[in-house]
């Protein structure tokens, strides 16, 4: 009989999850979106082997040379190969996103869950400490500690991981909240299920939706961010292949030579344009009661 | 209502009293000994013991970590912020002269959003599912997506560079405004233009616009004088949050363009390690997100009676 039973939920879930994916797969956005992101995750891992120069090999002679066979990207300012460059770039802004994103997400559900949870005034203060971690506009803040702690990607990454985890933590702690209320999380309470098990089993499967969401439209905003502090001169420095990095170097051979700031320019567009569709395409089928007017950017 | 707001005024308090300590807990992030690390970048060389105690002593950096936060903080709430490494000058003018050009920039971005969100927003909600829907939302994706610093780069080449009929860089001049207006001003109107066709979207689903419309009125009418009203609210909010984050896209739209604002003191602050300078700007930015976000708060529950009052915002 419970086989049965187990079965059937699990043949439900089945059905209802291919339903959804067949939605999914039906919008050509998600589908643009899909592409995109597959793109930059083959050109992440398989760009070195695919590039036809070393990244960082000057050739002074061949320098602001126009797209052409031999530089389908052009060159730069020292005759570097930008296509070389954009793909290794590539593997750098996909990583940083994916751990910035994944420190965010956890010490956002971590924070979320002992706030939700425990309730009373550890909750009232790790509130407070969202509170005040969204008192500052985001960038400025990554920009302030990122400075602090001296120019290099490693810092961008840390500034950015810790201006970013409020939101996960106020949607976890929301989730929690109501979630801890019925009945099947107090029938465990009462049947002495561990507090611990209870989190895992029972409060975090529920806030998994919204927060594959905001993690997916996340890995966006943290290649925008680390963009935005490379290009202004605080994360990865000049050899580097950083897209922002690589947009700042080209802005004074703006007239001369537009490729080696558009084409970056270009690449973190589509990229960040790529999860932005697949967050929508996600936030469609896995949190379609979502309120767009609380929507904030950091 | 003035109990929620005595309460909304007491929790805006209380987070300022938290970003004062994150501010003045900042400077303690600096690698190794921060007095050590300010000079060696102001002298260029390494400083001696007597330099590093001197500026201890002159900078009250002496003093126990609870002492200087104490003293810090009873300069900032008597409007002293200190003064900068470098010059003496005192941050509170600093951060005056530097202001109205970011605000400038931060008002007629706001601006020019709004002229092209509403618009489209609502002409999108409207013909929900036609081509001009469609390519609201792609043009608004693709303005999300953007880099700001690049969509600058852009206009330049094209506004300054090729067409010439724009100034590259600086501030001061009505010309000299109208190419970052418009870089922050675009991705803004990106993000409110999703959320005006949304509401609009909502509100149009009422039953009272279809007692309208059953009442014979001209569907020009029911849109524009019933929905856009209602529709509109949210829009307000967004307006406001929206204007406290507008303030980082200034701190990139001001380096590009080489508008001496607070976004470029901030970097070169950053650059030079200067502090009090750091410290007196972040504050600064955070006080403004605060309140206007207290008064947000406050205008939405006067606009739209139908929220309720005394409630949690949580």
């Amino acid at each position: 009989m419970n086989d049965l039973v187990g079965s059937l939920r699990t043949r439900y879930r089945d059905v209802r999850t291919s339903r959804e994916l067949r939605a999914f797969l039906a919008d050509p956005l998600n589908i643009a979106g899909l592409a995109i992101v597959g793109t930059l995750v083959i050109a992440a891992v398989f760009g070195p082997l695919v590039a036809p120069y070393d990244p960082a090999a000057q050739d002074v002679p061949n320098r602001l040379q126009g797209p052409s066979l031999a530089h389908p990207f052009g060159t730069d300012q020292l005759g570097r190969d930008i296509f070389s460059r954009l793909l290794y770039g590539a593997r750098l802004s996909l990583g940083i996103a994916v751990l910035v994103t994944a420190i965010r997400l956890v010490l956002g559900t971590t924070i979320g869950v002992l706030a939700g949870y425990a309730g009373g005034w550890i909750d009232e203060l790790l509130m407070r400490l969202v509170d005040v971690q969204l008192a500052f506009p985001g960038l400025v803040l990554a920009l302030v500690i990122a400075g602090i702690l001296g120019p290099s990607l490693r810092n961008v990454m840390i500034a950015l991981a810790v201006v970013g985890w409020a939101s996960y933590a106020r949607v976890v702690r929301a989730s929690v909240l109501s979630t801890k209320e019925r009945e099947f999380v107090q029938a465990a309470q009462l049947m002495g299920v561990s507090r611990f098990r209870i989190t895992i089993r029972h409060l975090l499967p529920n806030v998994a939706s919204p927060v594959i969401v905001l993690a997916t439209l996340n890995l966006g905003t943290v290649i925008l961010g680390t963009a935005g502090l490379s290009f202004i001169g605080l994360g990865a420095q000049p050899p580097t292949p950083e897209w922002g990095t690589m947009l700042s170097a080209g802005r004074h051979y703006l007239r001369d030579a537009w490729w080696i700031a558009n084409i970056p320019g270009v690449a973190i567009m589509l990229t960040v344009l790529g999860f932005n569709l697949l967050g929508d395409g996600l936030r469609d089928i896995l949190d379609p009661k979502h309120d767009a007017t609380s929507e904030k950017i950091t | 209502m003035y109990n929620y707001l005595a309460y909304r005024f007491g929790t805006s308090l209380a987070v300022m009293f938290g970003v004062s300590i994150v501010t003045f807990g900042l400077v303690f992030l600096t690698p190794g000994d921060p007095a050590e690390v300010i000079l060696r970048q102001q002298l260029e060389r390494q400083p001696s013991q007597q330099e590093i105690d001197a500026f201890r002593a002159e900078r009250g950096l002496d003093e126990p970590v609870p002492i200087q936060y104490l003293d810090w903080l009873s300069g900032v709430l008597r409007g002293d912020l200190g003064s900068s490494y470098y010059t003496d000058t005192a941050v509170s003018t600093l951060l005056v002269d530097a202001l109205p050009l970011t605000l400038e920039l931060a008002v007629v971005s706001m601006a020019v959003a709004l002229v092209i969100a509403i618009p489209t927003g609502v002409l999108s909600a409207v013909h929900r599912g036609s081509a001009v829907d469609h390519a609201s939302q792609f043009g608004a994706l693709i303005g999300v997506s953007m880099p700001n610093f690049w969509l600058g780069y852009l206009l330049i080449l094209v506004f300054s560079l090729t067409l010439g009929v724009l100034p590259v860089a600086g501030a001061g001049s009505y010309s000299q405004l109208v190419l970052p207006a418009l870089t922050l001003g675009t991705g803004m109107a990106a993000i409110v233009t999703r959320l005006v066709r949304t509401s609009m979207l909502e509100v149009l689903e009422d039953p009272y616009i279809d007692t309208a419309r059953t009442k014979g009125l001209r569907e020009r009418i029911v849109v524009y004088k019933h929905a856009f009203r209602n529709g509109i609210i949210p829009v307000v909010t967004i307006v406001g949050l929206q204007f406290g984050s507008l303030l980082n896209g200034a701190v990139v739209v001001e380096i590009v363009f080489q508008r001496p604002g607070l976004g470029m003191l901030l970097v070169d602050a950053v650059f030079e390690r200067n502090y009090p300078v750091v410290q007196g700007i972040a504050l600064f930015t955070a006080l403004i997100f605060v309140a206007t976000n207290l008064l947000v708060d406050a205008s939405y529950r006067y606009l739209d009676p139908r929220v309720s009052l005394g409630g949690e915002t949580a």
